[in-house]
């Protein structure tokens, strides 16, 4: 018997192979588990991911020209958009019938907005057309070239025509391109004029100064948090609050106050001069600026890198730091081998919290941040609220938010994840 | 096709007898206006008396300022909560191009004058779109400091390129509109070119070029509050802002600011109704249009913050302030003695080119 029970499986008191009966019991824990968070990620799905996916996919989608237009895109294929002509009678009678129609369904002018993101002129020249093609009769009334060149020369543009061509797949990298400061030429990407491009630069401009903006933070944050951590409670209960503080007031009363302190007439100027130390007329430039803007944002996003680096303080034994200067280290080394170390964890929580709050920040840069220290977030917000160009919105945010991800996952590789702790 | 038909007749007659078929409209009106005094100004000459007389409850959303990306995101989301929307010409004619605010047929819809005017002659030239109708008229303009600028007060609006007469910091908005006029203007082009040299490459780099003179001593504001307090605080010499900010400036907190009104640029504020609206809601919001926008509603409002009415037969009827008692009529942008030479700007060609533009000069500031 006892041979039998060793070469075969083993079994569980019911008879089923052990393995089997483990496996199982372990699969029910999971979709108990599973249960359990079911809400909570359905929540999140349909909240949080579906809608960022939403907007994110606007950053390719471009159906709207093919689908307003499409006896035009169909027609225009053949023509050749260097040629530097214009198209054929037919591509005009096709977009005459078009035109009727969606200026009937009052479509026109969308496509208009659309393809004026690419060349400007076009909103009105299909606003203007709309008008007037809902009132001809589009079986008899040709021929179609001669009438629209009639209505505006903007139709007779072979530029106008090649902007339908190049925008009328049903998906685009344009507005990828758009936020490289490249456009989408004749023969491929080019870069564009150099007046027009911002992006890059921008974009530069965001990830430094959220740089500078995290060290700024990390150098203020530490101390306090140390001395918070290391003060008796109800001490420290009442620093606490000095921090939250801010914390709870309005931003946009801090960025105000901020501009008070700074602005040449402000505090700090009239303060310096008082003294001697700064002429009246030489009083110095801290606002509207690069400085102004890392000085303000510092102090706004201070809390998040103060809390993180408190409650990973707290739980540091301070025996650790005795027993290493009871083993004959100086202060430095206790500090720097024995104590730094083991609040890492909330220095990368606080960065990472602080660096990703600050490249997505835009009030604040808008209103100190004059003309040097604007971010990116601040065009991504015009071209939501202002040039509804959602699409270039959604691209910028697309590359935005793959950044972060990149900067996330070298963190990753170069501290590790694991070694991030809220408290 | 069918609803938006039915809806307009159950509209029209609904205007037709407003009280007789009050019980086809919403009983509650949601109004977005841009908060502060402008929207105090409609309280008083327009929501209370509307209230008073049908018992409409109306709720204010303090959201103009985000009215366009908003009421897109509510369309999308088939859920349209904004009966009224009040927001400036350009983002009328945007909503309008883009499907998401009704067509109004202005002498229908709208009352006429007193005299039997019709509303589309009554407002003239400024029915810009065909979804848009006018409330007031203001201005983008310049103040300055009466103590800062020696005895020789500025006159004209080239005074902000005069370095040398006028020494330290002016404040412009941070937008080329309004500004790549102002230099084009100065920098000699006449008023009726101003468009026609703009829309050249050269046009643009001319513009920004003469804006490069002065780039180092402007401060570029985003908000309108933000200039009346860089004056008030010295920090600027002068500055562009909306005239009825410099009003309250000046007259409400007596702060030494003084109106430049030269090439004042005027601009419109309406309101528009957004599409997708139950036809009961579409009713009550296209009854309460009508009352809101007759002449003597735009002339009352008048009364509480100095933004000229848009109607001609508007203007004989504004009084004084509500509180201050002052005479408006010399504070209106539209009074002949501000408005000896005013800029009036594109409504279509910046509908075209502002993208564009805006790419250039944010392109240009961030160098």
């Amino acid at each position: 018997m006892s041979d039998t029970t060793q070469s075969g499986p083993v079994l569980a008191a019911d008879g089923t192979p052990l393995k089997r009966s483990l496996s199982r019991a372990l699969r029910r824990q999971k979709i108990r588990a599973l249960m359990l968070i079911a809400p909570l990620l359905l929540f999140v799905l349909v909240t949080f991911i579906l809608p960022i996916g939403d907007m994110l996919f606007r950053s390719v989608e471009n159906q709207i020209v093919s689908e307003t237009l499409p006896r035009t895109v169909v027609a225009l294929k053949s023509w050749d958009a260097t040629s530097g002509e214009t198209p054929d009678e037919a591509v005009y009678a096709a977009l005459a019938i078009d035109l009727k129609m969606a200026a009937e369904a009052k479509l026109h002018t969308r496509v208009g907005s659309r393809l004026n993101y690419e060349k400007p002129g076009i909103s009105s020249l299909f606003r203007k057309a709309g008008r007037q093609v809902k009132k001809w009769d589009v079986e008899n009334d040709g021929p179609y070239k001669a009438r629209f060149l009639d209505l505006h020369k903007g139709w007779g543009d072979p530029d106008v025509w090649s902007t339908i061509q190049t925008y009328s797949p049903k998906f685009t990298n344009g507005y990828f391109l758009n936020s490289a400061d490249m456009k989408k030429g004749a023969d491929g990407p080019e870069w564009r004029p150099e007046d027009e491009q911002i992006y890059w630069l921008l974009l530069k401009r965001t990830m430094f100064m959220s740089m500078a903006i995290t060290l700024s933070c990390i150098a203020l944050a530490y101390p306090v948090a140390w001395i918070l951590a290391n003060l008796p409670a109800r001490t420290s209960n009442m620093l606490m609050i000095l921090v939250l503080l801010p914390f709870w007031t309005s931003l946009l009363v801090r960025t105000s106050a901020w501009k008070v302190m700074l602005q040449q007439q402000g505090v700090i100027n009239d303060t310096l001069v008082w003294l001697g130390l700064v002429g009246d007329d030489a009083r110095l430039a801290m606002i509207n600026n690069q400085f102004g803007t890392i000085v303000t944002m510092t102090h706004i996003l201070l809390p998040f890198m103060i809390l993180p680096m408190y409650s990973v303080m707290k739980t540091i034994q301070p025996t650790y730091l005795r027993a290493a200067k009871s083993l004959g280290a100086t202060n430095w080394t206790a500090f720097w081998r024995v104590y730094f170390p083991q609040s890492v964890p909330g220095i990368g929580a606080g960065s990472i919290l602080v660096f990703i709050l600050s490249i997505g920040y835009y009030i604040t840069p808008e209103l100190v941040g004059g003309t040097k220290g604007v971010f990116i977030s601040n065009r991504i917000a015009y071209h939501i609220s202002t040039s509804l160009n959602w699409g270039l919105a959604a691209a910028l945010g697309a590359i935005l938010l793959a950044l972060v991800l990149i900067l996330y996952w070298a963190y990753d590789k170069i501290v590790g994840i694991d070694n991030v702790k809220l408290g | 096709m069918k609803l938006t038909k039915l809806s307009a007749l159950v509209a029209s007659t609904a205007l037709c007898a407003p009280m007789a078929m009050a019980q086809d409209m919403a009983d509650e009106l949601t109004i977005v206006s841009w908060g502060g005094s402008y929207s105090a100004s409609q309280k008083n000459a327009y929501h209370d008396p509307y209230t008073a007389m049908t018992g409409v409850k109306i709720i204010n959303d303090e959201s103009s300022a985000e009215a366009v990306a908003k009421l897109r995101a509510m369309n999308e989301a088939g859920n349209v909560t904004w009966d009224v929307v009040d927001v400036v010409a350009s983002d009328a004619m945007r909503l309008c191009d883009e499907g998401l605010a009704e067509e109004i047929d202005h002498d229908a819809d709208l009352a006429p004058a007193p005299d039997g005017t019709p509303a589309s002659e009554d407002f003239g030239d400024l029915l810009v779109s065909e979804c848009f109708v006018p409330q007031i008229v203001y201005s983008t303009t310049f103040g300055y400091r009466t103590d800062l600028v020696g005895d020789t007060p500025p006159t004209s609006v080239c005074a902000i390129f005069d370095l040398d007469a006028y020494p330290g910091k002016r404040s412009l908005q941070k937008r080329p509109i309004d500004n790549m006029e102002w230099a084009l203007y100065c920098d000699g082009v006449a008023k009726d070119e101003i468009y026609d040299v703009l829309s050249t490459p050269e046009g643009v780099k001319r513009g920004l070029d003469k804006l490069g003179t002065i780039k180092d001593n402007v401060v570029w504001w985003s908000a309108g509050a933000e200039t009346p307090q860089l004056l008030a605080d010295g920090e600027v010499v002068m500055g562009s802002t909306y005239n009825g900010r410099l009003f309250s400036a000046i007259a409400e907190q007596n702060q030494p600011i003084a109106m430049l009104w030269d090439m004042q640029s005027f601009d419109l504020d309406g309101w528009i109704i957004p599409t997708g609206l139950s036809p009961e809601r579409k009713a009550r919001a296209m009854d309460y249009l009508r009352f809101a926008t007759d002449t003597q509603r735009l002339a009352d409002q008048a009364k509480y913050i100095s933004y000229g009415p848009a109607r001609a037969s508007s203007a004989p009827l504004v009084g004084k302030h509500a509180e201050l008692g002052i005479d408006m009529a010399p504070h209106m942008p539209t009074d002949p003695a501000n408005a000896t030479n005013v800029h009036i700007y594109d409504y279509e060609w910046w509908a075209d080119n502002r993208d564009d533009l805006n790419a250039k000069f944010q392109a240009w500031l961030a160098k």
